[in-house]
């Protein structure tokens, strides 16, 4: 077990292109750290650094306080499960799990028991003598799964390990990972494009964007307090919805009507025209339900009702809105660089189940301003965030 | 329903099967019983030989034929196994540069080999004569491996380039991550994946160096070189009124032989699909 330390990593590959840039990233001994952004950020190529099938062209790698840049991937030792689980056809799953042992030389009675032990973690017991090809994909993961843990590695690392299986056994492993991670208290990189395994699996969770990395930070940190446009945008499924205001004498003009921001979340705007606010689905209500109490922190407006879905839980109204055009082009950029699939121009509104908004209709909602975040268009930057909590450090 | 149309599909592909097995070993048959008729019984128009004798592999093994059929023997042994094993460790390195490497002139490599494949034997075989015998190569080993050489180099590196591209070669990586050095992980995994394809190759060249008749013929002249199939070509009868028919057909059935044990012995490695279940999906 072993600290991963990335001091000013640089990837270029041969044509030059910067696939990681200038990363820096201190893992903690035992961590599960998560690597997430789009398609194409150098999340594999990271991870392909660390385990050393990837030169590094600058910058520093240490693992357990050790330089390893120089170092083969099997003078790493690290554990890694690939993207698509890399298994060898020509073994069985015995033989599979026991390979790393046999490089190592191994006697035949410690690897039967390590084996053995590993195969019943993994529920793998009474498949040990088939072949790979005869699996179906989930004990295939768990495979890969028991080759990793089988010696004791440094560190574990996952290459999107759940990206080909169905919705119900991706679930079930992302459980059984987790659980396994506690269980041997292992230092693991896990990269991810899903949502879902981003904010449960990890203590904390980088966040790549074209090979920079935009902000490391708890899950929740990450959800509350986003340090950009581009890691509110990613984070968070429906997306955090962002509303083009300008900055007037007092107040911010948006199309909902005007803005005051409150003490918690006022900040220095001079010299900036325009703004973006950025106010999650459930920073919304439905106006009929919020309480007096707390009205008076928010801002009530009349919207047009498009859309609701009613999700038994919750719903969800989609209200479409005009925005100036440079704003429009802005939005529609982000969202390509998300992979997302909305289109922007509306507000994605979660609202309470018991509410009767009707679709097609005028109705008043609530945004609560408490809970509203600040952007500067032009930097992406989130002018709300909290700097006080450095979101960058480890854990103690 | 469904077991009505599985039945009557079970019964169509059996016939079809029968139909195709009768067809290809109709003549195999036809050979074996030739080879076992007396030369008085050759032509008398009957499947079965009136009585089993066995004079005819006396004649190639033992009698008149003898230093004909078993030095031809030999030299196609020799000629062929050379010729395989030379191809085959050509196209191996050739197939691996071409399916892992990314080369200028890889393109030209393969349609080249394409061009050598398609180009007519009959129309190199005689300045090939020419030059053989001007340089001292006519009638011998290497006279006859050189240009089987050119037959089976480009299917082996056709086969084996085909092959090798479907190894899922990361798992070189998952080896080497997995602790193996470079050699090792290539020795332990890259080997066994890859060597059904090098066998296949092996087996296939084999039997086009085996099978060639037209080298063989046009570029020896005597024993020293001379391979089975044209060794066959001068078989005489017991008087020249008679057809050697008899000794071909014994020659032709123990030539046989080394190609139905090769495959017998090798079919277990050559296993398609061994490469499944490496990678998901
Ligand atoms: N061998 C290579 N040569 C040149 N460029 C490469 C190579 N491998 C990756 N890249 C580039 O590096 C960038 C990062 O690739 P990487 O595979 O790390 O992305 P990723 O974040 O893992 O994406 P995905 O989520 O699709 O797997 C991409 O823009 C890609 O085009
Ligand atoms: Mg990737």
């Amino acid at each position: 077990m072993a600290a991963i330390t990335m001091n000013n990593i640089i990837k270029k590959y041969g044509d030059g292109f910067p696939a990681v840039n200038d990363v820096s990233l201190d893992i903690a001994d035992g961590e599960f750290m998560i690597l997430v952004g789009p398609s194409g950020c150098g999340k594999s190529t990271l991870l392909r650094m660390i385990v050393g099938l990837e030169d590094i062209t600058s910058g520093e790698m240490l693992i357990g306080g050790e330089r390893v840049n120089e170092k083969a991937p099997r003078d790493r030792n690290l554990a890694m499960v690939f993207q698509n689980y890399a298994l060898y056809p020509h073994l069985t799953v015995y033989e599979n799990i026991a390979f790393p042992l046999r490089l190592q030389k191994t006697s035949d009675t410690e690897v039967k028991e390590r084996v053995n032990q590993a195969a019943e973690l993994l529920e793998l017991t009474e498949h040990l003598e088939r072949k790979p090809a005869n699996l179906s994909g989930g004990q295939r993961q768990r495979v890969a799964m028991g080759r990793a843990i089988v010696r004791n590695a440094q560190a574990f690392l996952f290459d999107e390990p759940l990206s080909n299986l169905d919705a119900k056994l991706r679930g079930q492993m992302r459980t059984e990972i987790s659980r396994l991670q506690k269980r041997l208290g292992i230092t693991t990189v896990y990269v991810t494009h899903d949502q879902v395994e981003a904010m449960t699996l990890g203590d904390r969770v980088a966040v790549l964007r074209k090979g920079l990395l935009q902000q490391v930070a708890s899950p929740r940190e990450l959800y509350e307090n986003p340090v950009n446009l581009f890691v509110a945008g990613f984070i968070g499924s429906p997306p955090m919805n962002f509303i083009p205001a300008t900055v007037g004498e007092d107040a911010l003009h948006t199309p909902f009507g005007d803005v005051t921001l409150p003490e918690s979340r006022s900040v220095d705007l001079a010299g900036k025209d325009v703004v973006l606010l950025g106010a999650r689905p459930e920073s919304f209500e439905d106006a009929a339900v919020v309480s007096d109490t707390v009205r008076d922190h928010g801002l009530t407006f009349d919207a047009n009702i498009d859309v609701i879905e009613w999700l038994g839980n919750e719903q969800y109204a989609y209200v479409p809105y005009d925005a100036p055009e440079d704003i429009r082009n802005q939005l529609a950029e982000l969202e390509r660089e998300l992979d997302s699939e909305a289109m922007r121009t509306q507000l994605v509104v979660s609202l309470d189940a018991t509410s009767r908004i009707e679709e097609a209709s005028v109705s008043a909602l609530w945004l609560d301003l408490r809970k509203v975040h600040v952007f500067d268009p032009s930097t992406g930057e989130n002018l709300t965030a909290r700097t006080a909590t450095q979101s960058t450090s480890a854990p103690a | 329903m469904d077991d009505q149309r599985s039945t009557r599909q079970k019964v169509l592909w059996w016939v079809a099967g029968a139909a195709v097995v009768v067809y290809a070993l109709f003549p195999v048959a036809w050979i074996f019983s030739l080879s076992l008729k007396s030369s008085a019984d050759l032509g008398n128009q009957q499947f079965l030989p009136t009585s089993v004798v066995w004079e005819n592999y006396e004649m190639i093994l033992a009698g008149d034929a003898q230093s004909l059929f078993l030095s031809g023997l030999r030299n196609s042994i020799g000629v062929s196994l050379i010729a395989t094993f030379i191809a085959v460790v050509l196209s191996t390195f050739c197939a691996y540069a071409i399916a892992r490497l990314d080369f200028p002139g890889k393109r030209v490599i393969l349609t080249t080999a394409l061009a050598v494949a398609i180009f007519p034997v009959i129309s190199i075989v005689t300045p090939l004569f020419n030059l053989w015998r001007n340089i001292g190569l006519y009638d011998t080993w290497p006279g006859l491996i050189i240009p089987y050489l050119s037959l089976t180099l480009p299917i082996s590196i056709w086969t084996l380039s085909a092959f090798f591209r479907q190894i899922p070669w990361e798992l070189e990586q998952a080896a080497q991550v997995d602790g193996a050095t470079t050699w090792q992980a290539f020795r332990k995994v890259i080997v066994p994946l890859a060597t059904p394809g090098v066998f296949t190759t092996a087996i296939i060249s084999f039997f086009i160096a085996w099978n060639d008749f037209v080298y063989g013929i046009s570029l020896t002249s005597t024993e020293s070189a001379r391979p089975v199939p044209a060794a066959l070509a001068f078989f005489t009868g017991a008087s020249q009124f008679e057809e050697p028919a008899g000794a071909i057909a014994a020659a032709a059935v123990i030539v046989t032989i080394p190609v139905v044990v090769l495959v017998l012995l090798f079919q277990r490695q050559i296993v398609s699909g061994l490469t499944q279940g490496a990678v998901k999906g």
